[in-house]
């Protein structure tokens, strides 16, 4: 996928000049590169994309929460514009395919500017319709904030839920007995869930 | 007043069957167990392969799945119930009628299963109703489903309706209805019965583990 992820970065340079787009390689066997894309030049690309390249499917979005951002850039080092934040970020991933081209999947990642308050991506959901439900899951379990999306709610969760599961500082609720044998970290939780007899 | 097996025996080779009321109630009972129609996961298709030709559950009158809690008295949490499903199930479980009996199919209703140590699957659905029955599996087979339902059936028949040890359905004082929890900010409120589930307590053993 190497070589057509470059074509496709110098269709999107040569049709969008001033768009925020960047290659981010990845140093595994899969070779699955992707591109960073700048938030405000989000919606252009994506319909770029969708009209002119013809990637007509959009078949995932996932989230990254990035609290080092140094491992980010470790496991997919950016090429030109460097990494936006200092101190950690959540990303949006988006998988489209070209049905007509048969050629997939190519990996948009587009980045918040921090993890507490700017965290806001545009949404993708006026260019492609089936984002909708899956940019409520990220929302939902991530808190990525999608501008624009039509109807922001949690969809996994119920609506009363204050926190993000998936976020790695989360602490899931400590509601189960333990087995009578736990090791490793499981040991370490249920130490502190049966504080030992003194 | 009891009943000498021996009398009834000699008595029903002559044709003349003896019983008693509560012996012809608990039989009438384990004998049309109407299960209610639903389920939450992957044992629900061991369920439904457990109803078909097959392995044919209306040979213990277990085959009238009812659509409505009214109509039902075997409540099947057949599947992992989320903490987002569960206030519903022990609403459902609160508009049956008496009696009514819960069998807590799989591994998932009945202790969280392979989700345990996750953050939104219940840990058991015995922590917000009672449940008569449980059958461990993941998920369990027809037969288990089978022999979980026959083992109901002679918890009932074995119904006390009179006395100090009698049903929970026939003790004026025994609840009918359990709490709905509320869905909080970071977990279902209360996280379980404490009149109906206690936490177990940790065993540990002697000079191991710390």
């Amino acid at each position: 996928m190497t070589a057509e992820t470059e074509a496709i970065l110098g269709e999107i340079r040569a049709a969008l000049p001033d768009a925020a787009v960047s290659m981010l390689k990845n140093p595994g066997p899969a070779a699955q590169h992707s591109l960073l894309v700048g938030n405000h030049d989000l919606l252009r690309v994506a319909t770029f994309l969708r009209d002119q390249v013809a990637f007509d499917l959009l078949s995932n979005v996932t989230g990254v929460d990035w609290p080092d951002p140094k491992k980010a850039n470790a496991s997919a080092a950016p090429e030109g514009e460097g990494s936006p934040a200092e101190d950690g970020f959540l990303e949006a991933v988006y998988h489209l395919y070209s049905t007509s081209k048969r050629v997939g999947p190519l990996v948009l990642r587009a980045r918040t500017a921090d993890r507490d308050q700017q965290v806001q991506i545009p949404s993708l959901v006026s260019v492609f319709r089936s984002a909708e439900f899956q940019e409520r899951e990220i929302f939902d379990l991530f808190g990525i904030q999608f501008a624009g999306h039509p109807d922001l709610r949690r969809i996994l969760m119920w609506d009363e839920f204050v926190d993000h599961p998936m976020r790695k500082d989360y602490i899931a609720p400590d509601d189960y007995e333990y087995e009578p044998t736990p090791h490793d970290a499981v040991l370490e939780k249920a130490k502190r869930h049966y504080p030992a007899e003194s | 007043m009891a009943i000498d097996p021996q009398l009834a025996a000699d008595l029903k080779s002559q044709g003349v069957h003896v019983t008693s009321f509560e012996q012809l109630i608990n039989w009438g009972r384990s004998s049309s167990l109407w299960p209610l129609q639903f389920g939450l996961a992957c044992c629900a298709i061991e369920m439904i392969a457990a109803t078909m030709a097959k392995y044919d559950m209306a040979r213990f009158g277990a085959e009238v799945f009812r659509p409505s809690p009214r109509q039902a008295d075997l409540m099947i949490v057949a599947g992992t119930v989320t903490k987002k499903m569960a206030p519903q199930v022990v609403r459902l479980y609160n508009q049956m009628a008496e009696p009514k009996y819960v069998i807590a199919m799989g591994a998932c209703a009945i202790s969280g299963g392979p989700f345990k140590e996750g953050y939104n699957v219940l840990k058991g659905i015995d922590r917000f109703i009672p449940v008569d029955v449980v059958i461990p599996g993941c998920p369990p087979r027809p037969e288990a489903l089978l022999e979980g339902l026959m083992t109901l059936r002679d918890k009932i028949a074995k119904e006390k309706l009179m006395g100090k040890d009698r049903a929970r359905h026939a003790d004026p004082k025994g609840a009918a209805s359990f709490p709905v929890p509320e869905y909080g900010p970071h977990d279902l409120q209360p996280v379980a019965n404490p009149s109906i589930w206690k936490p177990k307590p940790l065993v540990r053993e002697e000079g191991g583990g710390e």
